[in-house]
């Protein structure tokens, strides 16, 4: 709960869902390899390709999901994993090169520091390279608005997935969290939780390898789908 | 008895003993059986005595006594639909619950039969 306050070094995990990254995942392991000590566990979840084999060429610890369970639950696997080595810290990154390497100190400091058990990477705040397209940027002002309004989180990205927490969220995650697109309910959960959550600046970039989640067929059924299951967790125990 | 009530009773009837062998063959479970079974047993009901359908049709304020039929249908068939896509989502539950287990589990005895921890291929 208290990370790097009791002598021992805080155990830090980088956990990177992948799904179809085989040109991508073993490079960002070799980068983070490089810039950090942290222990690397990149999570399959049921890939076809070798992103699998790709993520143990480059020394990553790998956790291959039988079937595809969507990205929630190959993060939520992370969680666990984290949960059951006794981890103080996750850091979740994509596995397609959209996050920036060099900005996960600035999502440790916090945690580190004990000022915050969420700090989630803002692609909005300071200045910013990141153009999306219209839909895109009316669906993240709708949950900025959601998230808001029902929690008092002031959000600028409710939809970042370039993220730390520490050992009560690691817990409670491993336990309660959206099966996809998990991040904006994730906001319920730690207000839920009286979680200290905040935002830091991030860059963020067009993807290089695959193609993003987010269709533009499923942006509809996105939007429904994560309004609905925030409004339900709104009104939902959790035991 | 009229022809429509002839045809009535043996559709019911052998709906009603479809079901019954089914799962008297287990291709298909007792607990998802019990609504086929009631609500083709009702059919069944209502078609033997018309008198009863026509009664209890006039009791809710339904004019047209064979209306009533259908609405006990199609109640039957919501109900059994709900019942499905609360089965799928607790399968979809398990199914989650599992393949994180197996991954977890696989990673952990690939780490134990490695020895070493820094080999883990």
């Amino acid at each position: 709960m208290n990370p790097g306050m009791e002598g021992t070094p805080p155990r830090i995990l980088v956990v990177i869902p992948a799904f179809q990254e085989e040109r991508s995942i073993g490079g960002l392991v070799r980068t983070l390899r490089e810039h950090y000590p942290y222990d690397i566990l990149v999570v399959n979840d049921g890939a076809t390709d070798r992103t699998s084999e790709a993520a143990r060429e480059a020394d990553a610890t790998v956790l291959d999901l039988p079937c595809n369970i969507g990205i929630g639950g190959a993060v939520q696997t992370g969680f666990q994993y984290a949960r059951d080595r006794g981890y103080d810290v996750v850091v979740r990154i994509d596995g397609d090169g959209q996050h920036e390497v060099d900005d996960i100190p600035k999502l440790l400091e916090p945690i580190l520091e004990n000022r915050a058990d969420a700090v989630i990477g803002s692609r909005f705040l300071g200045e910013t390279e990141y153009r999306g397209s219209i839909p895109r940027i009316f669906g993240i002002r709708f949950f900025r608005l959601l998230v808001n309004l029902t929690t008092g989180y002031r959000v600028t990205d409710p939809t970042s997935g370039f993220f730390a927490i520490n050992r009560s969220l690691i817990e409670f995650y491993s336990h309660h969290y959206p099966s996809d697109y998990p991040e904006v309910d994730a906001y319920i959960l730690m207000h839920r939780l009286k979680s200290r959550a905040v935002e830091v600046p991030v860059r963020m970039y067009a993807r290089t390898e695959g193609k993003s989640s987010i269709t533009t067929y499923r942006a509809v059924y996105y939007m429904v789908k994560v309004t609905l299951s925030f409004l339900i967790n709104c009104i939902r125990r959790f035991g | 008895m009229n022809r429509v009530t002839l045809v009535a009773i043996c559709a019911s009837a052998g709906f009603l003993l479809y079901i019954l062998e089914m799962v008297r063959r287990r291709k298909l479970r007792e607990e998802y059986s019990i609504l086929w079974l009631f609500g083709s047993a009702m059919i069944l009901v209502l078609s033997l005595k018309q008198d009863w359908l026509v009664g209890i049709a006039h009791a809710v304020g339904i004019v047209y006594p064979p209306s009533f039929l259908f609405l006990v249908g199609i109640l039957f068939i919501l109900l059994i639909l709900i019942h499905f896509s609360i089965a799928i989502s607790k399968l979809h539950h398990m199914n989650k619950k599992m393949a994180q287990e197996i991954a977890l589990m696989k990673e952990k005895a690939m780490d134990g039969a490695s020895g070493d921890p820094s080999i883990r291929r």
